[in-house]
Parts: structure tokens; sequence; C-alpha cells
């Protein structure tokens, strides 16, 4: 093998340790810059956190990475998102496919007002999936991956609205991973969640980061710690520090990052 | 200020009330036994029991800050090494108490030729300005006087192996001289045990300013600024 050809091998292997890339990105609601000239390569199988004031862009910049800004009026990107390095902007992207392959869960649960069944299948059918035991043995896996078969087994025909907030955040968590992602985005899952199904979900993260790669908003700066590989830590629509999570919370770098982390912003 | 920050201060606090207590037990010991004020020495030995219930009280008090604070960066630095200054503190206060009981439990004053062939109250006294320097580094969070009192402790060290070459000299010429010589030699190992221990503190001092961890490195130099 030519000495030119075992480098570029060597060089797209280290491309492909970053799952995803944002490459000078800024982002504009109109005339408000939200981003500004951010960069930042995220490997695959781990958990990022960001953190950061309201306000600071950490939503906006998590939504880039599977184009749910798109919908919004007034808003405007500059520079690149790579997805496995695939610009994810071009034309002939497939939205829909970006979106099976990058999940998304929320702040609030939004479980689809049908069965519990019908909520983890949902992804499947629209897909055209029709085979009944193919889709009931997914349903399954899924809920026992999210932790709450045991919970719902005996009643998956009941309304999904019925379960309680944490039982409802884990069933959408299934939702998403029943398309089998290989990304996925959480924007502050457990902000409305108590301890216990809090415990549960970050639990639940830590096992799904063999398979996924996750990036995740979160307020709870001990969920930071708990949960994430890497924090990156937003002000003001930049990125001031980006770093293991364990140099983060034991010595950052930057003063800012300190007196946020410490409480003391401001 | 913050509430952390409240509760971080009161800390600190403590942490120089464990040390003004524990150098005045240094104090008090040396001065009973260069005296043989068994009086003075009374008084140091009930005083132990302030010592550790100030230690039981910062443990206790690091204890619920972590629990209720949950603190990070700077600030856990600061209350892991306030745990292992008050731990070596207490040691130090120990020390001080161990001298006290050999000035009850012995009955003539020592023979001052021989402190002087010992280079007792130097040691003494360096030890002593260890712990002064410490204290200064501690509430000033400075860790260029932190980084002062290694080279005082090799005097310490120095001065306890001269220790052992002089009393074995000495012995051989004038035996009846061994009891005064071996009562001496177990203080000068104590003395030379709080050096050991206010060397600790500049590393826990020098971990919570700089994050830096000196503990087990053999021959560290001058940080340079900035990294
Ligand atoms: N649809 C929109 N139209 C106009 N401005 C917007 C829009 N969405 C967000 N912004 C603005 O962009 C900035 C970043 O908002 P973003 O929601 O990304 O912040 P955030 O860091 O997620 O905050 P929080 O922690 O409160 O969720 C804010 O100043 C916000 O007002
Ligand atoms: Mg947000």
């Amino acid at each position: 093998m030519g000495k030119e050809k075992n480098e570029n091998v060597i060089e797209s292997s280290l491309k492909r340790k970053y799952k995803l890339q944002a490459k000078d990105v800024n982002v504009f609601y109109g005339d408000f810059q939200a981003i500004k000239e951010i960069s930042m390569d995220i490997k695959a199988n781990s958990v990022t956190a960001f953190i950061g004031p309201s306000g600071c862009g950490k939503s906006t910049f998590l939504r880039l990475f599977n184009r749910m800004n798109d919908y919004v009026d007034d808003f405007r990107m500059e520079g690149k998102i790579f997805i496995d390095n695939q610009n994810i902007n071009k034309k002939k992207v497939n939205v829909e496919q970006l979106r099976k392959q990058v999940g998304m869960v929320f702040q609030k649960p939004n479980p689809f007002p049908k069965s519990i069944f019908e909520n983890v299948a949902y992804g499947l059918k629209i897909q055209g999936i029709k085979d009944k035991t193919f889709l009931k043995e997914r349903v399954e896996s899924t809920l026992k991956q999210v932790a709450l078969w045991d919970e719902v087994k005996d009643n998956l025909n009941k309304s999904a609205l019925a379960l309680s907030g944490g039982q409802q955040q884990r069933l959408c968590i299934a939702r998403t991973l029943a398309v089998e992602p290989s990304v996925i985005l959480m924007d502050e899952p457990t902000s409305a969640l108590d301890p216990l199904s809090t415990a549960k979900i970050e639990e639940l993260i830590h096992e799904l980061k063999h398979k996924y790669t996750i990036v995740i908003v979160t307020h709870n700066m001990q969920q930071a710690g708990r949960i994430s590989d890497y924090t990156a830590f937003f002000y003001l629509g930049e990125i001031i520090e980006f770093d293991k999570t364990n140099k983060i919370f034991t010595n950052p770098e930057k003063k800012q990052t300190e007196n946020y982390i410490t409480g003391r912003f401001g | 200020m913050t509430n952390l920050d409240q509760y971080r201060e009161s800390l600190k606090q403590s942490g120089l009330e464990m040390f003004e207590l524990c150098e005045k037990q240094m104090l008090k010991s040396k001065e009973a036994f260069l005296t043989h004020d068994s009086d003075l020495a009374e008084e140091v030995i009930h005083t132990e029991n302030r010592v550790n219930a100030l230690d039981l009280k910062i443990d206790r008090d690091c204890e619920r800050f972590i629990a209720l604070h949950t603190p990070v960066a700077g600030d856990l630095r600061f209350v892991l090494a306030l745990r292992k200054i008050n731990f070596d503190l207490e040691r130090v206060g120990d020390h001080a108490f161990g001298v006290a009981k050999y000035i009850i439990e012995i009955n003539t004053p020592i023979d001052p030729k021989l402190l002087e062939n010992l280079r007792f109250v130097e040691m003494y006294d360096s030890a002593l300005s260890m712990l002064d320097d410490i204290k200064d580094a501690y509430i000033d969070d400075d860790t260029k006087k932190a980084r002062k009192v290694y080279k005082k402790d090799k005097v310490l060290n120095k001065i306890n192996i001269n220790a052992f070459k002089v009393i074995s000299e000495e012995v051989k010429k004038d035996p009846n001289l061994i009891d005064q010589y071996l009562l001496l030699f177990s203080i000068i190992k104590k003395i030379e045990r709080i050096g050991d221990l206010i060397t600790n503190i500049a590393e826990e001092i020098i971990f919570y300013r700089e994050a830096e961890i000196l503990k087990h490195q053999k021959k560290k130099k001058v940080r340079k600024p900035g990294k």
C-alpha cells in the first residue's frame, strides 16, 4: 500500500471518530445573532452536555443537528454541520431520513394521544413496516431498553397520556429509539421530573451511550457532571469552554466557566 | 454574597481558628518544656479537648457543605483541602499534647547544655515559624508563602539527623545522660513530624489554589506562571 493511500486511511478514520461536527457556524433570527462562530467536534458514543444561562443559544445550537430550526421564520444559518462527515444542509439530504437518524427528546414529554403501543410503533409504522410480530418485538425491546416495560406491559393499549410525567418521558425516549437513530439530542429532558424519574433517565442515558451519540442540554450542573463525558459552556451565543466534563467541574480553564458552575454568575 | 460563599467563608474561619489553637498549643508546650512549668503543661493537656472538638466540628461542617451545596471546581478543592489541613493540624496538636505529657512525667529539668548540643530550641522555633508562615499562606490564599515552608522543613530534617549523631557520641562519653537524651530525641522526632505535617498543609493550599497535586511528586520544580 502506497504512503499516500495509508495517510488517506488514517485521515478518514480520524474524521470518523467525530460523529457530529460544526464548522464556523453562525445563526441569526432576523437581525439577532444567536450563535457566533461556533466550531465543535463531538465524538461517537459519547455524552456531551451543553450548559449555560438561559438564552445563550443551547437549544438553537442543538436543533441544528436535526434541522429543527428550519421551521422557524427568520432563521438563517452560516457555516456547516456534518454528521458522519456528511453535510446535512445539502439540498439532496432527505430531512425525514435525517430526523430518523437523529432523534430528539424535549423538555416536556410530548406523547401522542394514542396508546402506549402506538406511540412506540409510530415511527416504524410511518416507515411502512406492517409486520405485527416485528412491531410487537420492537416495541417490547425498546420499552425494556428504557426500563418501562415492567411498568406498562399489561397496559400497552392504555392511553400514553395516562402515564406519569417520568413514564411519559421514558416513553418518548422509547419512541425515539424505536427507529434506531444513531444520535439522540435531548433538550432538558428531566427538568420536569422528580429525582427518581430523573435517576432512571440518567441511568438510561448512561446505557444508551454505548450505542448512540448523545447531546443533552441541561440546567442541572450535577446532572451534567453525573452523565456527560464532555461539557460545553455556552454564553451569549459563544462556546466559552469545551472540555472533558471532569476537567470542567474540577478545574475549568476560564474564570467565566468557574463562576457559572459554582453559581456565582453575573 | 451567596449562601455558598457565606458557608465557605465560615469554613475558612473555622480552619483559621484551628490554626491558631494549634499554634498556641505548640508555643505553650515549648514554653512549658523550657521552663519546666507543669501548670502550663497541664493547660496544654486540657486544651487538647478543644482541639479535638474543633476538629470534629470542621469535619462535620465540611461534610454538610458537600451535601448541601454540592461544590465544584475551586469550591470543591477548597473543602477537600480543608478536611486534610484540619486533619494535619489536629496531629500537630497531638504532638504538642505529647510534649506536654512528657513534662508532667519527668521530674528534673533538662540540662541546657544538652539542649544546645541538639539545637533543640532552634528546631522548635523553626517549626513554629513554619506554622506561622503556613497560617499566613492559608489566610491570604498565597501559594508563594506556602512554598516557603519547604526550605524551613529541610532545616528540621537536618537537625533531626544531626541529633542522632550527637546523642550517640555524647552518650558514649557519659552514659548517665542517656535518659535525658532519649527524652529529647523523642521530642525532636515529634517536631520533625510536625514539619512534615506543615509541608502537607502547604501541598493542600497549593492544590486548592492552583489545582496542582504535589503529593508523591519527587523534586517538584517551581511552577511556571500561567502553566
Ligand atoms: N424562534 C426564535 N425567534 C427569534 N429569536 C429566537 C428564537 N428562538 C430563540 N431565539 C433567541 O435566540 C437566543 C437563544 O435562544 P435558545 O432558545 O437557543 O437559548 P437557550 O440557551 O436554549 O435558553 P434556555 O436555557 O432558556 O432554554 C435567545 O436570545 C432567544 O431569544
Ligand atoms: Mg433551551
